[in-house]
């Protein structure tokens, strides 16, 4: 029971600081694979949480697809943030 | 000097943003915690005594999908079809256009192909048996989608057979709108289960639900892999 409430705290962090990362940094792709990093600990959440249905939809698409889609935008694109003159 | 406080007033701004988000998480996961799982009331109560009794399906979440929310589904379905068509018609213009040539490495040009085939079985087996382990057709469905896209990254050529995509979707939309209509003339409702029960536990049990969800993993991982072929093609 209690390497469950440790590894949940774990994840928490680890989701906020990546959501933050990705909110805060210029690099898009980072960003990108910050938010994959969100995704991921999610899926861990979702089956600590007794739902390995919704774990698996979550690792697939959250983690997996929707990430390279976000990448092969970011390829047509540009990769670095443009700030705007203050 | 002015300079220097302003950063110092912006880094504090930025911890206490951080910090309530910090206490924002916490709570949420606290509603989680704090749920109770042996109170359950109303239709979530009806769904897990009768699951066995009415479906026979050993998968409560496959057959309230499937079997008790099956039209909502047909409608997931539907979306994800526009969002696909969408897209497919955003980037039509550009579709000529050649992928950069980039040749992958050694270790992805020769390891994806037998992996292809692993991945494939696993996603057909995620989605077969839909009714008695987690997962479904639109977990299956984007684990082959997966394995499409490795296929896309590690050979330049590669391309994904559009008249295939096209009738492993079209074939599969049209199974799952038949056998719900089946149950309408048989049984007097939408997508009611008209087949024999089986057995809980067994491959072939659950009447329509195993169909269905086969139905539904060919339909989303063929508009997922649509969709990525779709969006590689446009690199010039």
């Amino acid at each position: 029971m209690n390497i469950v409430i440790i590894v949940t705290v774990l994840c928490v962090l680890l989701m906020v600081i990546a959501a933050y990362f990705a909110i805060k940094t210029n690099d898009l792709i980072s960003s990108v694979l910050a938010s994959s990093v969100v995704s991921l600990m999610a899926s861990i959440l979702f089956l600590i949480l007794h739902a390995p249905d919704v774990a698996m939809t979550e690792a697939a698409i959250g983690a997996g697809l929707s990430t390279f889609v976000f990448l092969i935008a970011i390829r047509k694109t540009e990769r670095y943030e443009k700030h705007e003159e203050q | 000097m002015k300079s220097l406080g302003l950063k110092r007033r912006f880094r504090i701004k930025n911890i206490f943003v951080f910090l309530v988000v910090l206490y924002f998480a916490f709570q949420f996961f606290s509603v989680f915690a704090l749920l109770d799982l042996n109170n359950i009331k109303g239709v979530a109560k009806y769904y897990l005594e009768n699951d066995i009794k009415d479906t026979e399906s050993a998968n409560v979440v496959t057959s309230i999908v499937v079997n008790y929310r099956g039209f909502d589904t047909l409608g997931e379905v539907t979306v994800l079809f526009l969002a696909a068509t969408g897209l497919a018609a955003i980037l039509s213009g550009e579709r000529k256009k050649k992928r950069k040539k980039t040749p992958a490495n050694a270790m992805l040009h020769y390891g994806s192909k037998p992996l292809l085939a692993i991945v494939v079985l696993f996603g057909a087996y995620i989605f077969i048996h839909g009714h008695l382990s987690p997962g479904g057709g639109f977990q299956g469905g984007t684990v082959i989608a997966t394995g499409f896209l490795m296929m896309l990254l590690a050979f330049e050529g590669y391309e994904i057979k559009h008249g295939y995509v096209k009738w492993a979707e079209s074939l599969a939309g049209l199974t799952f709108v038949t056998v719900g209509l089946f149950g309408l003339f048989l049984l007097g409702s939408f997508l009611a289960n008209f087949l024999p029960l089986g057995k809980v536990g067994e491959l072939f049990s659950a009447g329509v639900i195993p169909i269905i969800y086969v139905a539904v993993g060919f339909k989303v991982g063929s508009e997922l892999t649509g969709l990525l072929d779709n969006m590689m093609g446009v690199v010039e």
